[in-house]
């Protein structure tokens, strides 16, 4: 076994030698042991220690995840730091937004049953780092979720290594992770520049662009650290559609934007006082690359709806929140839907976290946007669980890089990239209906 | 690979042969990979379509969505995963979908990383075979 191999290479502390012992319960025996593994594949010298946990085991793929929950229930498990869920398969808050099998369902529920077992706080977010309390600068942590990971590394400055499903679990359980990746200074540093600086200022400061900017990045520079030169007014809202982007067609876990977020006051300092390995310059046609790919439907950009770019078209869906709807972004949608509310013909949905969920309500936001015909759907999301009524094959409209990435192969979905207004007119319209002031 | 043999770095070891899928660029598992098939769903990946069950996978290394290596060990339960994976660089979490199946099912695809010139050497079609130690061999 690999676990045995790297037992000798991985310097181990006597507590983490007695958990791999099962002194400490099966359930940590079996979370040491993938650790141990793991820290072999890393390369890592040790384990460190760490403050907490993110969680996206919850999510149900299939039985193989519930096997290995239900593994660590029977053994005993327990969070030994503050851990945190990410989306689960179900809205539990909303039981009638599932449109799956009962048996799907109830293997989603007892997934997400076994990780509240084992001590987790139920927040269900793919942005958890939008709720309180979120992780301190420096602060190491064990994250999975990839949106999540690059937002704690890139604008909390926490330190976390790009971990996925049930790696997470054993962290939380055994508070121990491999020391390696992103959790050590020096692998932090910026490798690959995408200069920005000759785009027009609009477009430099366009909060809808950061997910174009973000997928564009994430194609460009795969495993890499890349440093964004050029950048301007990013808030936090948009830092994360920007990396949610980056993490869906790239690997990025960590971006550096140079004067915004902490690791990055001067491309000197993002870059670790070392040259960049490549520069990338960014002009207006590489914009117009990225938001193409973000599109699936044939012949966007050219003449698929009738206009230049693909006005016309029919407008099955419009799913917002991937990440999770943060209270900002519900204020900027309101009045946008209250001024353009959808055509019965379109289905729009909205995923979103309870703390938002709960801001939303006490605003009275909420009952507003049910009577106009806006779902809001929470603890899951629509490219995760079978949440959306329109049988697939349709077109989705959304502002979110992720969903634009993942609605195809996950939901069956040909996908239409736009802005929160543009997303919201279309919709009115049944159709898509395009800003000629935005259009680069 | 004519009858040569390559030697990799094990991330995951075990044993497993089949015809290489080889892709040029990566893919992500999770919305690339539909677990009860085996097809490659990704549709702007260029070998949507294929299937990647019982294939040796030869690709770069994995992107995107750290829920990959849920969908491998769905994979790897259902008997729809690669009969091994050969990446040219590390990716921590296919090897840790493949380090879970372990404990699991007691069976996975074995997860080994060659260096370029090696990985570049492998052909789409050509029957090859990963032994526990991370050695390939040309098994047509």
């Amino acid at each position: 076994m690999a676990a045995a191999n790297t037992l000798d290479t991985v310097e181990l502390t006597e507590r983490d030698r007695a958990m791999l012992a099962g002194e400490l319960g099966e359930a940590a025996a079996v979370a040491m042991r993938i650790l141990v593994t793991m820290a072999g594949v890393y390369g890592a010298e040790r384990l460190l220690d760490i403050e907490g946990a993110h969680i996206d085991g919850c999510l149900y793929h299939g039985d193989s995840g519930v096997d290995f929950a239900d593994l660590l229930v029977a053994g005993g498990a327990r969070v030994r730091v503050p851990t945190t869920l990410n989306v689960g398969g179900l809205d539990l808050l909303h039981p009638e937004e599932f449109a799956g099998t009962a048996e799907r369902r109830a293997k989603a529920l007892r997934l997400m049953e076994c990780y509240e077992e084992m001590g987790c706080r139920t927040i269900w977010t793919c942005a958890p780092y939008q709720t309180t309390p979120r992780p301190a600068f420096g602060q190491q942590v064990a994250w999975a979720e990839s949106n999540a990971i690059v937002f704690a590394n890139s604008v909390l400055g926490a330190r976390t290594h790009r971990y996925g499903d049930f790696i997470d679990i054993c962290a939380a359980i055994t508070g121990r992770a491999p020391a390696v990746g992103l959790h050590l200074e020096e692998n932090r540093r910026g490798q690959v520049v995408f200069d920005l600086r000759s785009l027009p200022h609009a477009f430099r400061s366009a909060s809808w662009l950061l997910p174009a900017i973000g997928y564009l990045v994430g194609e460009r520079c795969g495993n890499r650290v890349p440093v964004l030169l050029g950048l301007q007014e990013a808030n936090e809202d948009g830092l994360k559609a920007l990396g949610a982007a980056a993490a869906s067609s790239g690997a990025v876990a960590l971006f550096h934007a140079v004067g915004i977020t902490p690791e990055a006051p001067t491309l000197e300092a993002a870059l670790g006082g070392k040259d960049a390995e490549e520069w990338i310059e960014i002009g207006v046609s590489d914009l117009r690359a990225g938001l193409r790919s973000l599109s699936t439907v044939p012949g966007m950009g050219e003449a698929a709806g009738g206009g230049p770019h693909g006005e016309g078209l029919t407008i099955d869906v419009v799913a917002l929140g991937s990440p999770h709807f943060s209270p900002r972004e519900f204020a900027e949608l309101l009045p946008l839907v209250e001024r353009h509310p959808p055509a019965g013909s379109v289905e729009f949905v909205v995923c979103t976290n309870r703390l938002s969920l709960g801001h939303l309500e006490q605003s009275g936001g909420l009952e507003r946007l049910r009577a106009l015909g806006v779902r809001v759907v929470v603890d899951t999301c629509v490219v995760v669980a079978p949440i959306l009524r329109t049988a697939a094959g349709g077109v989705l409209m959304t502002n979110s890089g992720k969903f634009a990435h993942y609605a195809p192969g996950n939901v069956g979905f040909d996908v239409v990239f736009g802005s929160l207004a543009e997303c919201v007119r279309s919709a009115q319209a049944g159709r898509l209906w395009r800003d000629p002031e935005l259009w680069p | 690979m004519t009858g040569v043999e390559l030697e990799g770095r094990v991330l995951v070891g075990g044993a497993g042969a089949g015809s290489v899928l080889r892709l040029e660029e990566p893919l992500s598992f999770w919305g690339g990979v539909d677990p009860v098939t085996g097809r490659i769903i990704d549709r702007r990946h260029p070998r949507c379509g294929a299937s990647v069950a019982g294939r040796v996978l030869v690709m770069p290394y994995g992107r995107g969505s750290s829920s990959s290596s849920s969908v491998l060990l769905e994979g790897v339960r259902l008997g729809t995963a690669p009969a091994a994976v050969v990446l040219r660089e590390l990716d921590g979490i296919l090897a840790l979908g493949a380090a879970v199946a372990r404990e699991l099912y007691e069976r996975s695809p074995p997860v080994v990383v060659l260096a370029a010139a090696d990985w570049d050497a492998l052909r789409e079609g050509a029957e090859v075979s990963v032994d526990v130690n991370g050695r390939l061999r040309n098994a047509g």
